[in-house]
């Protein structure tokens, strides 16, 4: 976005500036996520597949639905158990939302609409998104509640079991991208040819298809949403590590909840779905710098389509279904996702060294 | 720990006991967990205390009585007919099948039988308000494990019933419709060819239950084989419906007793299923969905003509005498002891509702599951609180 501002309108912006741009394109891109999953899906389709209206008095079709529940939480007061961790537990959901943000600083929307250039992106991806765990463990530590502490080790337990079989499934791609940098993943998929036909790119949703199952799975886990809501598991541990809290930190975990959803769908489709590119066939592209201009427009659109249709399909899951128990989830992690995610990764090298 | 039984205390210290000989070989520290009587898988204010071993149980007790509102004592200041009144609210779900037993029983003393109309009709309210309480089950169910949409389904075809037992009596929750001889009012008009779609459209939720929750793989490893109870186990602990018939015993009060009402009209089948496990009970009370369909179809066509209301005085004085008489509600067996001595109102009643007794085998199912499966087991087991408290 600095570069587009800076060489194609020929302003110059001075450091600060720059910064504060970054930052406010930074909570765009989380916040306009987050809020358009919580109205569209949770909202609005989880009512209408459960034969319900969903909010309607805020706004047109209560789209101010979320304005107004902000400003009820904001209301609360803010409260801490007398035995918690005061400190350590006003801190946590900041650790939980600060992962998201550190998650979406790598995300390219655009050939220049990027936040960093980073060239071991997916890398530093993978090991910022697993801050979370740390913030979702205070958290269950410091309520001093025997259902947070229950929920929270639940959560450290699952999240570090499904961290492995998503690391596992980027794998896949990145050996076939043969590049860590997300950027170059989107442009390798884009100008990829499927038996010498360029006419959709190559999205590696088709040759990774083994790895983007893994992939979706893993992160519905890392969400802990249902099938995989063990640590929050409403109807045993009332709402596990977050019970104790009320006001605006459990909006801020509320937040980072569909927020980090949000985040994830954005990788998932950078890994696998193209990212923000079109086909550069189409338009007689072949390399990243001759991409048109307005790509730096069309590309976050493109990006905030397959984010919702991702999300969808998350979504869709986590109503429908019933949850695992913690020991049947860390089998299915361990003796089913890890196994199949090693065996695609050795088939995947092996086909990049023949091919 | 204020308010526990002197046996309660005792199995305590044993547990801890047993505790602290695990903690010297593992040296783990056990932990207490409370749950409820604010909890949400409780239904309203049943307290389980769970001493734990990591998510292990390994001493578990009920502690009920947080609801309290002793009918027993308050029916003997109310005349007969008041106290189908404070009966109804025992079972909530399933209002009209609790005045059924105690009307019964005012009978037996006074000697006199309701008109069969009257009896029919009895029938297919009680069938009613089964497939209303039952129907809450299913999409409950789905909701202690997290999968949240079947209850939303289950609450709108819930409300076709309950439109149904309100167009006939007056009352959703609390219907209040039985009289001693006969019904307060007869059926209105269209009704019966109302029950009759609503039947249709009742046998496709539980289709659509079948394949939204029961053909689930998660919900079947969740289920199979969790909280086994085997049969000689649950005749000891006296459960009784769908609870009892999971554990492969054929008992159903419906069909095994000779009771003046029109079950043997109709032609249905008793279901029972070999497991004992959280799945079979579950599974038993679905297909019970259906056979009570059935039996509603099949009344619906033979409602005698006649009177609803046999000759009764309009001062109801009961005879003196004792009688028990017991039906299969929802929940399980429940029945009535009508102490009598010739009196305006019962001198005693003594009852015996199901899920009182269901939930004492509480301690023996959960020793030794994981904390997730406490809840499965308590939903499988379907209490309802008023139904325990009273």
């Amino acid at each position: 976005m600095m570069q587009l501002a800076v060489t194609q309108l020929g302003i110059e912006i001075p450091y600060w500036g720059q910064s504060l741009l970054r930052v406010l394109g930074g909570l765009v891109a989380v916040l306009l996520p987050a809020g358009t999953i919580v109205y569209l899906f949770l909202f609005k389709m989880m009512s209408f597949m459960q034969s319900r209206l969903g909010p309607m008095e805020a706004g047109p079709y209560g789209s101010l639905q979320l304005v107004a529940e902000v400003g009820k939480w904001m209301q609360k007061e803010d409260l801490a158990p007398e035995a918690a961790d005061k400190s350590i537990f006003k801190i946590a959901p900041l650790v939980v939302l600060l992962s998201t943000f550190l998650l979406v600083v790598v995300i390219p929307f655009g050939p220049d609409a990027l936040f960093t250039d980073f060239e071991v992106g997916i890398f530093y991806g993978l090991a910022v998104a697993s801050v979370s765990v740390l913030g979702i463990l205070i958290a269950g530590w410091a309520s001093a509640n025997k259902y947070s502490l229950l929920g929270g080790l639940r959560a450290a337990g699952q999240l570090i079991a499904y961290e492995l079989p998503m690391v596992l499934a980027t794998i896949g791609v990145v050996i076939q991208a043969g590049s860590m940098n997300l950027q170059n993943i989107v442009v390798a998929q884009n100008t990829g040819e499927i038996f010498g036909w360029g006419g959709i790119g190559n999205p590696y949703i088709f040759t990774q298809f083994i790895g983007f199952l893994i992939f979706m799975i893993a992160v519905q886990a890392e969400l802990t949403q249902a099938p995989f809501d063990m640590p929050i598991a409403e109807s045993e541990l009332v709402s596990g590590y977050m019970t104790e809290y009320s006001g605006f930190r459990f909006l801020i975990f509320f937040i980072a909840e569909f927020a980090t959803a949000g985040v994830f769908a954005l990788i998932a489709s950078v890994l696998f779905l193209g990212g923000w590119g079109i086909p550069f066939d189409w338009f007689g592209w072949t390399t990243i710098d001759s991409v048109d201009n307005w790509m730096n427009i069309v590309g976050p659109l493109i990006m905030f389509t397959k984010m919702l249709v991702l999300t969808f399909i998350i979504m869709w899951v986590r109503f429908s279904f019933p949850r695992f128990r913690e020991d049947q989830l860390q089998t299915f992690a361990w003796k089913v996702l890890i196994p199949l995610a090693l065996a695609n990764t050795a088939l995947t090298a092996i086909l990049k060294v023949v091919f | 720990m204020t308010n526990l039984s002197d046996r309660q205390q005792l199995s305590y210290i044993a547990s801890q006991a047993a505790d602290a000989r695990l903690n010297v070989e593992l040296e783990t520290e056990g932990m207490t967990l409370n749950i409820g009587p604010q909890h949400p898988a409780t239904h309203g204010t049943l307290r389980i205390i769970a001493r734990l071993d990591g998510e292990q149980v390994i001493w578990a007790e009920p502690s009920a009585g947080y609801m309290h509102r002793g009918y027993e004592k308050l029916t003997e200041v109310r005349t007969f007919p008041q106290v189908t009144t404070l009966v109804n609210r025992i079972d909530w779900l399933g209002s009209f099948a609790n005045e059924v037993p105690f009307i019964l029983a005012s009978e037996k003393l006074m000697e006199i039988e309701a008109p069969p109309r009257a009896q029919v009709i009895r029938t297919i309210l009680f069938e009613l308000s089964r497939i209303a309480n039952v129907s809450l089950f299913l999409g409950d169910l789905g909701v202690q494990m997290g999968a949240i949409t079947p209850v939303f389904l289950a609450f709108r075809d819930r409300e076709y019933v309950l439109n149904l037992i309100e167009g006939a009596t007056g009352g959703r929750f609390h219907p209040n419709f039985d009289r001693i001889g006969g019904l307060k009012d007869d059926l209105p008009k269209g009704w019966i060819e109302e029950t009759r779609q609503t039947m249709v459209k009742l046998r496709k939720f539980c289709d659509i239950i079948e394949d939204l929750l029961f053909g689930n793989e998660i919900f079947q490893s969740r289920m199979r084989g969790i909280g086994i109870i085997p049969a000689d186990v649950a005749k000891d602990y006296g459960l009784s419906g769908a609870n009892l018939r999971a554990s492969g015993v054929d008992y159903d009060l419906r069909r095994d007793q000779d009771i003046a009402m029109a079950w043997d009209k109709a032609d249905w089948k008793v279901w029972t299923h070999p497991d004992g496990d959280s799945f079979a009970r579950c599974w038993v009370r679905l297909q019970e969905t259906r056979e009570s369909c059935k039996i509603v179809e099949q009344l619906l066509d033979q409602i005698p003509a006649g009177p609803i209301m046999t000759k009764v005085p309009r001062i109801i004085k009961v005879p003196e005498g004792e009688a028990w008489v017991s039906t299969e509600n929802p929940l399980g067996e429940m029945g009535y002891y009508v102490v009598s001595k010739g009196d305006l109102g019962p001198f005693r009643v003594k009852i015996r509702s199901a899920s009182f007794n269901n939930i004492s085998i509480v301690p023996w199912a959960l020793k030794g599951v994981y904390v997730p499966d406490i809840i499965t087991i308590l939903a499988s087991l379907y209490f309802i609180l008023g139904d325990i408290d009273r």
